[in-house]
């Protein structure tokens, strides 16, 4: 599909980026004029996707998240936030609602959820050792 | 830290009004502040107001999950309130509506 505009970024896994990665990428697409909910949509699922890679990926030790945003034609909204973490083992077993690793630190198990439910498409491929990458799509109104 | 906390007590309800963005790096700041004060003063009921929250993800919900549960086990108990309708989208799809008493 046609690419009207992209934007690629690139920053450390440190918590405190959850907020730029949603800052960034909100104001990249509110040039495709999305609705007050639907701007709130993608955000929560950045934030999700980029606490995931820091929580999760980057647990042990620190490294680089990668997103790519894309314009693309009819309206619709490219975003990739890629890792090169520890990855995911099962990933179907991840994307269960309320499945966590890190019960300590109160994490919900509701990342992929929101995901799921905020956006209109969403693939997660990942390999043990190697990184996980999440894509997600979403047709603005 | 992007949210700030203020703590309030009036009469036999104490509440926390949070303003700013929760997120899972903003929430450990908020859970510590929260706790210190749950467990020192063990209040029968807490509040927390959502009132000034311009933003939460799924890490809010961990947040008002992990507060319910102390209160609990200090003989307290939690309500929320004043969640904006993106708020209200994120704790509906956790169900939390079950557990905590959301106004």
């Amino acid at each position: 599909m046609e690419i009207i505009n992209e934007v690629k970024f690139v920053m450390p896994s440190m918590s405190v980026n959850e907020s730029t990665a949603r800052a960034v990428v909100s104001s990249f697409v509110i040039q495709a004029d999305p609705t007050v909910e639907e701007l709130s949509d993608i955000r929560t699922a950045v934030s999700e996707a980029v606490t995931n890679s820091i929580v999760h990926g980057y647990r042990h030790y620190s490294g680089k998240i990668e997103i790519t945003v894309r314009i693309l034609a009819e309206r619709k909204i490219y975003i990739k936030i890629k890792d090169r973490g520890c990855g995911i083992e099962d990933v179907k077993q991840a994307m269960e609602p309320l499945f966590t690793t890190a019960p300590e630190e109160e994490r919900s198990g509701l990342g992929f959820s929101v995901m799921q439910s905020f956006m209109d498409r969403l693939i997660v491929r990942s390999k043990p050792n190697i990184g996980t990458t999440v894509t997600m799509y979403k047709r603005l109104g | 830290m992007s949210v700030k906390v203020e703590i309030k007590s009036e009469r036999d309800c104490v509440s926390a009004v949070l303003k700013g963005e929760i997120d899972h790096h903003s929430a450990r700041e908020v859970r510590a502040e929260i706790d210190s004060y749950i467990v020192t003063y063990q209040p029968e009921k807490f509040v927390i107001d959502f009132k000034g929250v311009t933003f939460m993800d799924s890490s809010g919900v961990g947040l008002i999950l992990g507060r319910s549960k102390l209160l609990k086990e200090c003989g307290g108990e939690l309500e929320v309130r004043n969640a904006s309708a993106s708020v209200k989208r994120v704790l509906k799809l956790s169900g939390i509506e079950r557990i905590v008493n959301i106004i």
